[in-house]
């Protein structure tokens, strides 16, 4: 193993490592945060490859968060899945979507793509409302503790949740890590630089494009089943446009193009949020004034800059 | 009331729609054809342009007329000179990336409607129109003693929603006037057909930009002064316009003034008529997917040319 | 010819607009020759090895390669089968290191230990010092910007190779560099090379093709060519 791989994996499994024993010490409050803030962190891992990684700026990833998430939570609620079938639906949901979405978006580039994938979420957003009758609309529904009995553990419980967290998260962070490493990752980050190069260089960009946006919406959709079913709890507001843009925000702030990136930056605009809301309820303009002056001064991002100035073998 | 005169109605109301539509479409379009912009706080222009006509004509009181009339001179004004700063001082830093102006148009959206949030906060309040005088329509049956003109209850119009279909006529047609025929619409359209020949010739493009951005939102804040004393002001109420004015502008082909106001008048009419037929959410579900696919399959909308 | 050409065109043609950029154009290259396609500015030769790699669509004619009907082919299959192809106006990826510019092109045919090794090598034999592997692309000089390109065609082992005016910009040593680097590809490697260097031209070239707005003007051996008196009168030549 060469050396920047183990720096790699070391500076990687150090932060999960972290994590781990931080389940141990925290106290109520931020151990929930915690693990809402990871299970968040995989949506953005996932927003990331296709943002990050591949350059196409989607604005309609709630989508796919909710595909997952109505997959799960409505196959729970109305056709009585236990968590495990259920999570597998929200999975399935989310390629099933997230293909078909490709398909058609793909269709088109810069922002006419970013307006196609608005206007495809939008329309999902509305099919939730509109279907009221099942999926109780705004208003939304609770997944009972008793649904979210896993193999014998209770999810509800809040170590078991964190744990869980914790889980997906790792599998995200260590998916998306090898997948940017290795050939096709490599092709879409050239993709990024210079489509038309890859192109004359043999690689059918389409299929590259298509299969990373299925990966992309496929990761956000399992994220969104997991948050549904540890935090018990489905509603339309997941798939609003403010669950597109926060990907972007949080994946912006972190660092695009970076596998880290996604985590810090979901932590930070967590906790800003947080702070903020406790100040007013327009909490929404620190998003605003962050994406404005993001993309102003630092559209490197938080770890991006890292990258930058300091650690050039960070991927 | 019958079909007939129904949809009368539904139209008269519809045409209203289309009038406010268009203008605020018009606005999008322009920002759009002259710097290849996509603003997606166009909508909150247009809700500052309703909270600002609110607030003047709280202030400036006596007759609804006169606050009225201070409102539309005011709001138009001060949500233009809004926009020419946030270009001047964001976009242009931006130097108008496509990708990197959405961003902050976006950022820019929450910033000004969680503003106006804290100042104006939640409520929705109404501004009275500065004259209102019902109008009964006729209509024609076919009776036992031949045609005949009868005055079914309920259908009827205001002048004052006449007024505002003739007003967003009026401006309209400045628009077009400004654009074809005077040396600023001249100086617009040469930074439109070629931004470094432009700037080769001397045009000041930064300064152009920053004007044809605060028009634009001057416009669609035009249409919600006009639209006020119908609907009543709120601070999120730019979502609607901003939707369909996206609509009319992607159908009406991006950069086509005639076909983005023949857009606005065909959507704001089947709007109304749609409405009377299916539910609202039904209605912007049809609308949104067609939008998408309208830009998946036919990019060029239905009236502009296809670049190759 | 005795062997059946690697590539041919028949009929080749491209309008935009009201414009006529190729005009009928017919090309045979045999396997292993070294083909020079030469003209004024504006001739349509970017059009034409555009037409043939797949960049751009022809408006009417066929492309055939080793046999094969590939008009209809996209243009990252006709890479596939064998084609490489370097721009006029030099597109790496500015912002990656040389190394990767040149491992994205060699990993579509190689895994593992051999892409570091075929990247290695290409990069000595365009003469680039091998302490630019870990340097930004974009952060090189024009001239070996220019060679990178030229790499990047190499490190693919193409049958084909598709040049469009490699030496510009290049030093009088990195072009002679250039010329041996062709003599010892030609054999081996199908070459075609659009050039302005009419120096480059009369040295490497088996055999030269000039297009004239859009139409063959003339076809020969680069002796003939140079002694053509039409060949003259539309284009004087730098060399």
């Amino acid at each position: 193993m060469s050396h920047e791989t183990r720096r790699i994996l070391a500076l990687h499994g150090g932060l999960l490592v972290l994590l781990l024993g931080l389940q141990f010490v925290l106290p109520a409050y931020h151990h929930g945060n915690l693990a809402r803030i990871m299970v968040l962190a995989s949506y953005a891992i996932g927003y990331n490859i296709l943002f990050g990684y591949t350059g196409l700026l989607s604005l309609g990833h709630a989508l796919f968060f909710a595909a997952g998430m109505y997959g799960m939570g409505l196959t729970i609620q109305h056709a009585g899945f236990s968590p495990a079938p259920a999570l597998l639906a929200g999975l399935l949901a989310g390629v099933a979507v997230s293909a078909g979405l490709a398909v058609l978006a793909l269709r088109t580039s810069g922002v006419a793509f970013m307006i196609v994938t608005l206007m495809f979420a939008q329309a999902g957003y509305l099919s939730i409302l509109y279907f009221g009758e099942y999926t109780r609309g705004d208003e939304g529904f609770v997944i009972q503790t008793t649904q979210r009995m896993l193999w014998g553990i209770d999810l509800s419980d809040p170590t078991n949740r964190y744990l869980a967290a914790l889980l997906l998260f790792s599998v995200c962070l260590g998916l998306s890590l090898w997948l940017v490493r290795a050939p096709f990752g490599r092709v879409l980050v050239a993709i990024r630089e210079n489509e038309e190069r890859v192109r004359m260089l043999g690689y059918d960009t389409h299929a590259h494009k298509l299969g990373a946006m299925i990966v992309s919406g496929t990761i956000s959709a399992l994220a969104g089943a997991v948050y549904g079913l540890l935090f018990g709890y489905a509603g339309a507001s997941f798939a609003s446009v403010q669950y597109s843009i926060f990907p972007l925000l949080w994946v912006l702030l972190g660092g695009a193009g970076t596998v880290l990136g996604p985590f810090l930056g979901t932590l930070f605009m967590f906790y800003l949020i947080d702070l903020s809301s406790g100040l007013t309820t327009a909490y929404m303009l620190i998003a605003g004034v962050a994406l404005v002056v993001l993309t102003l001064f630092a559209p490197q991002g938080l770890a991006g800059e890292l990258r930058r100035r300091l650690w050039g073998w960070l991927p | 009331m019958e079909l007939g005169p129904y949809i009368l109605l539904a139209s008269l109301e519809g045409a209203v729609t289309a009038a406010v539509l268009a203008l605020t479409a018009v606005g999008l379009a322009l920002v759009f054809g002259v710097m290849r912009v996509v603003n997606i706080a166009h909508g909150e222009f247009f809700m500052l342009g309703a909270v600002i006509a609110w607030w003047v004509a709280q202030t400036v009181g006596g007759h609804p007329a006169i606050g009225f009339a201070a409102a539309l001179v005011i709001a138009p004004l001060a949500v233009g000179a809004i926009a020419a700063a946030a270009d001047m001082t964001i976009l242009k830093r931006l130097d108008y990336d496509p990708e990197r102006t959405i961003v902050a148009t976006i950022g820019l959206l929450y910033i000004l409607q969680q503003l106006t949030l804290m100042t104006y906060g939640p409520e929705a309040r109404p501004v009275e129109a500065p004259f209102n005088q019902r109008i009964a329509l006729p209509w024609i049956e076919h009776g036992d003693t031949g045609w005949q003109v009868i005055w079914p209850w309920g259908l009827g119009t205001t002048s004052y929603k006449l007024a505002v279909i003739g007003a967003a006529g009026v401006v309209l047609a400045g628009v077009w006037l400004m654009m074809a025929r005077s040396r600023l619409g001249l100086v617009m359209r040469a930074t439109q057909a070629d931004r470094d020949m432009a700037l080769a010739f001397g045009i000041p493009v930064e300064r152009v930009y920053a004007l044809v951005f605060g028009i634009g939102a001057a416009l669609a804040a035009l249409a919600a002064v006009l639209i006020v004393p119908i609907q009543q002001a709120h601070y999120l109420m730019g979502a609607d316009p901003l939707l369909l004015s996206f609509i009319v502008v992607i159908i009406g082909g991006l950069g086509s003034l005639p076909g983005t106001v023949l857009a606005a008048v065909l959507i704001g009419l089947s709007d109304g008529i749609i409405s009377v037929f299916f539910s609202p959410t039904l209605a912007k579900i049809i609308a949104t997917l067609l939008v998408a696919l309208v830009l998946v399959f036919r990019p060029e909308g239905l009236f502009g040319t296809r670049r190759t | 010819m005795t062997a059946a050409p690697l590539l041919s065109t028949r009929g080749l043609s491209k309008h935009f607009d009201g414009l006529q950029a190729v005009r009928d154009v017919d090309l045979d290259l045999a396997p292993g020759e070294v083909r020079a396609l030469i003209g004024p500015n504006g001739a349509g030769k970017t059009t034409l090895v555009g037409m043939i790699c797949g960049r751009i669509a022809p408006s009417a004619g066929r492309v055939t390669f080793d046999g094969a009907d590939i008009t209809a082919l996209p243009a990252h299959k006709r890479i596939g089968l064998g084609m490489a192809y370097t721009f006029q106006i030099t597109s790496v990826f500015p912002a990656l290191p040389v190394r990767e510019n040149l491992a994205l092109a060699a990993r579509r045919r190689l895994k593992g230990a051999a892409v570091q090794e075929a990247v290695r090598h290409a990069l000595t034999r365009v003469g680039l010092p091998p302490d630019s592997a870990e340097q930004a692309a974009g952060n090189l000089s024009y001239g070996h910007q220019r060679l990178l390109e030229l790499a990047m065609g190499l490190v693919q082992a193409p049958r084909l190779l598709i040049l469009d005016e490699p030496t510009q910009g290049l030093s009088d040593s990195e072009i002679d560099g250039f010329k041996a680097l062709i003599g010892e590809l030609k054999g081996a490697t199908t070459i075609l090379l659009i050039e302005h260097n009419m120096s480059v031209v009369m040295d490497v070239a088996d055999r030269v093709t000039v297009l004239n707005g859009g139409a063959v003007l003339a076809e020969g051996t680069p002796a003939e060519i140079h002694e053509n008196a039409a060949v003259q009168a539309a284009y004087l030549g730098t060399g």
